[in-house]
C-alpha cells in the first residue's frame, strides 16, 4: 500500500471541502473494497478522508412515505431493517445475496454503489486496462472473460459492475443525494453509473469531489410481487454471473407494471423499459414473459467464454418473473 | 498509558481501543490495518491472516459486538471502539461454551481458521438471524476452512444456537 496521509471528518461540509481541497483525495466508509484495491496498488489515493463518524447511518421514512437510507447505513442493518425487509423486501434479498456476514457488518451503503469491477485484469497491475491506466487497452477482450459484460460494452472496456444492491436499486427507481462544492442534488440510479464508452475509467458520474448522503426509495416497494434470483458459481459468497431484480405490480393475474433489471451482464444495473412496457396488462404467464426476455438480451454480444450469459440471462429473466408473479414454473402458463 | 509506540513517522495517530477489556492508548501508523495491529505491536496472533484480501475469514473478530473481517480496515478508524479477539473469550480459565464446543465436536483439524470460525459464530448467534440449516451455512460462508471441517463446525454453531435459544 502507497503512503497516504488522514483525516476523520466531522460533518458533511468539510468531508466535502476535504476531498475537493487535496489532489488525489478519497472519502472511506466501510473500507472493504478501498482498502482491498490499495493493498494491490490499484487504487493509490494520497489522502483518506474518513466519514465514518458523519451522522448517516439512519434509515427513516419521507413525507412522501419512501424510505431514506443514510449513505453510512451498513448493508447489515439495511437488509434487517424492519420497514426495508416489509415493504423493500427485494432490496433486503439483495444485499444478503452479496458477500457475506462480515463484510456486510462494514460494507456501506454508497461504498456498495461505488464498488469497482471485479474484472481479473482491473485488478492485475501488469497487465493492460483502459480503467485502471487509461489508453493501456482492454485485456480482457481477447483474455479470459468469463465475468464480463453482454451488453452495453465498447471496445475499450468489457467489465460489469459487481454489486447486488445496486440491481435492486435499479428496479426500485431509487434516488442517490450527493452534496459538493456547489450544493446538493439528486442523482436517478439510472443516471448514476456509465457504460464505459471511451472514459471507462469513470465508473459513475459522481464528481470526485460529491459526496453521497442518502439514497431514497419512493413508497413503490413491490413488496408483494418480488424477486432476486442470482446465479453464480456457488450457493454462497461468490459474485453474480447473471442476476435479475423483478418487481411486478399486479391486479389478480394481470400485470400494471413491471420492473427489471440485469445485474453481472454490463457496466450499469440494465434496464429496458421498452421491454418492460410489454407485460402492462397482460396476463402472467410463461408465454407472456418469453419476449420480455428476448428483448432484454436482443443485440447481446457475448466474447469468448462468456456467450454463455445470453441465454442464461434469457431463462433467468423468465424464471425470475414466474417467481414473482407466483406462476407455477411447470405450467406452459396458459 | 502508551503502549509500544511505532516507529516516528508524520503519518501516525494516537487512538485509544478496548481489547478484550483493556483500555489501550496507541500511536498506530495510519495504514495499519486493524488485523496488523494486532498481531504485530500487540503480539495477539490468535487473529490469523489468511488472504489479508477480505476472502477467507481467518481475520475475524468482534469489533462493538459485530464479527468483522479486521483486514480490510484501518486500526486508526477504531478510535474508541471495543474489540474482542480470541484471546478475550475465556472467562476465568474457563473457555467459552463456543470455544469448547468446537473441541467437543473435533470442528477443526489444522486450526488455522478456527479463531476466525470462534468469533464468527458468536457473531452469528449475537446477530439471531440464522433459523434453520442452510442459514447457517450461508451465513458461515465467509470463514473458509482449508481442511474442510466443515461438517463439525455446522453442528457446533447448531448446537450453540439452541443452547443460546434455551437460555
Ligand atoms: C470477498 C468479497 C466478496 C464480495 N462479494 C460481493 C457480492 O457478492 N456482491 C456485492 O454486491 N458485493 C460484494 N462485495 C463487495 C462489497 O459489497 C463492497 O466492498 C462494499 O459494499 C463496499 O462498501 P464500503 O463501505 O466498504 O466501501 P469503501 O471501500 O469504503 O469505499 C468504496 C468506494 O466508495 C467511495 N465511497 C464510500 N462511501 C462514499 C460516500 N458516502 N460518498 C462518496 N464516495 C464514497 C470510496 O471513496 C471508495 O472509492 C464483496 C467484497 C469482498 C471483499
Ligand atoms: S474489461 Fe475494463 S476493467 Fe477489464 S481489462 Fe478491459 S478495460 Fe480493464
Ligand atoms: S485475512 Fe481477512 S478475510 Fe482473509
Ligand atoms: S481447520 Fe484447518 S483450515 Fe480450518
Amino acid at each position: 500500500m502507497k503512503p497516504f496521509t488522514y483525516t476523520r471528518a466531522d460533518d458533511v461540509t468539510s468531508a466535502v471541502s476535504e476531498v475537493s481541497r487535496q489532489e488525489g483525495a478519497k472519502v472511506i466508509a466501510g473500507g472493504t473494497n478501498l482498502l482491498d484495491l490499495m493493498k494491490i496498488d490499484v487504487m493509490q489515493p494520497r489522502h483518506l478522508v474518513d466519514i465514518t463518524r458523519l451522522a448517516l447511518t439512519t434509515i427513516e421514512k419521507t413525507a412522501e412515505g419512501g424510505l431514506l437510507l443514510g449513505a453510512l447505513a451498513t448493508n447489515a442493518d439495511t437488509a434487517y431493517h424492519e420497514q426495508v425487509e416489509q415493504r423493500y423486501p427485494l432490496l433486503s434479498h439483495a444485499i444478503l445475496a452479496g458477500a457475506t456476514a462480515q463484510l456486510r457488518n462494514k460494507a456501506t451503503d454508497a461504498g456498495n454503489l461505488l464498488q469497482r469491477t471485479r474484472c481479473y485484469y482491473f485488478y492485475d497491475t501488469h497487465t493492460a486496462c483502459n480503467k485502471r491506466e487509461p489508453g493501456t487497452g482492454c485485456s480482457a477482450i481477447h483474455g479470459y472473460n468469463r465475468n464480463h459484460a453482454i451488453l452495453g460494452h465498447s471496445e475499450h472496456c468489457i467489465a460489469t459492475h459487481p454489486s447486488d444492491m445496486a440491481v435492486a436499486l435499479a428496479a426500485l427507481e431509487a434516488r442517490i443525494h450527493v452534496t459538493g462544492p456547489q450544493g446538493e442534488r439528486t442523482i436517478p440510479i439510472a443516471d448514476f453509473h456509465r457504460l464505459p464508452g471511451d472514459t471507462p475509467e469513470k465508473d459513475t458520474n459522481l464528481a470526485d469531489d460529491e459526496i453521497i448522503t442518502a439514497i431514497e426509495l419512493s413508497p413503490k416497494g413491490f413488496a408483494r410481487h418480488y424477486t432476486y434470483l442470482k446465479n453464480r458459481d456457488r450457493a454462497s459468497y461468490a459474485f453474480a454471473l447473471v442476476s435479475v431484480a423483478v418487481g411486478l405490480d399486479m391486479e389478480g393475474d394481470t400485470i400494471q407494471e413491471a420492473r427489471i433489471a440485469l445485474g453481472g451482464v454490463a457496466h450499469k444495473p440494465w434496464r429496458n423499459p421498452e421491454a418492460e412496457a410489454l407485460l402492462t396488462g397482460k396476463k402472467a404467464s410463461r408465454e407472456n414473459f418469453q419476449p420480455v426476455a428476448d428483448a432484454y438480451v436482443h443485440g447481446a454480444k457475448g466474447f469468448e467464454h462468456n456467450s454463455f450469459k445470453i441465454e442464461l440471462a434469457r431463462r433467468s429473466i423468465v424464471r425470475a418473473l414466474m417467481q414473482a408473479a407466483h406462476v407455477d414454473q411447470n405450467s406452459n402458463g396458459n | 498509558m502508551q503502549e509500544k509506540a511505532l516507529s516516528p513517522t508524520v503519518s501516525t495517530e494516537i487512538i485509544t481501543l478496548t481489547i478484550n477489556g483493556t483500555s489501550k492508548q496507541l500511536e498506530v501508523e495510519v495504514w495499519t490495518s486493524l488485523l496488523d495491529l494486532l498481531r504485530e505491536p500487540l503480539d495477539l496472533t490468535g487473529t490469523k491472516k489468511g488472504c489479508d484480501h477480505g476472502q477467507c475469514g481467518a481475520c475475524t473478530i468482534l469489533l462493538d459486538g459485530k464479527r468483522i473481517n479486521s483486514c480490510l480496515t484501518l486500526a486508526v478508524m477504531h478510535d474508541g471502539s471495543e474489540l474482542t479477539t480470541i484471546e478475550g473469550l475465556a472467562q476465568d480459565g474457563e473457555l467459552h461454551p463456543v470455544q469448547q464446543a468446537f473441541i467437543d465436536h473435533d470442528a477443526f483439524q489444522c486450526g488455522y481458521c478456527t479463531p476466525g470460525q470462534i468469533c464468527s459464530t458468536i457473531g452469528l448467534i449475537n446477530e439471531g438471524k440464522a433459523k434453520t440449516l442452510d442459514d447457517i451455512r450461508d451465513l458461515m460462508s465467509g470463514n473458509i476452512c482449508r481442511c474442510g471441517a466443515y461438517t463439525n463446525i455446522v453442528k457446533v454453531v447448531q448446537e450453540a444456537l439452541e443452547r443460546n435459544h434455551k437460555a
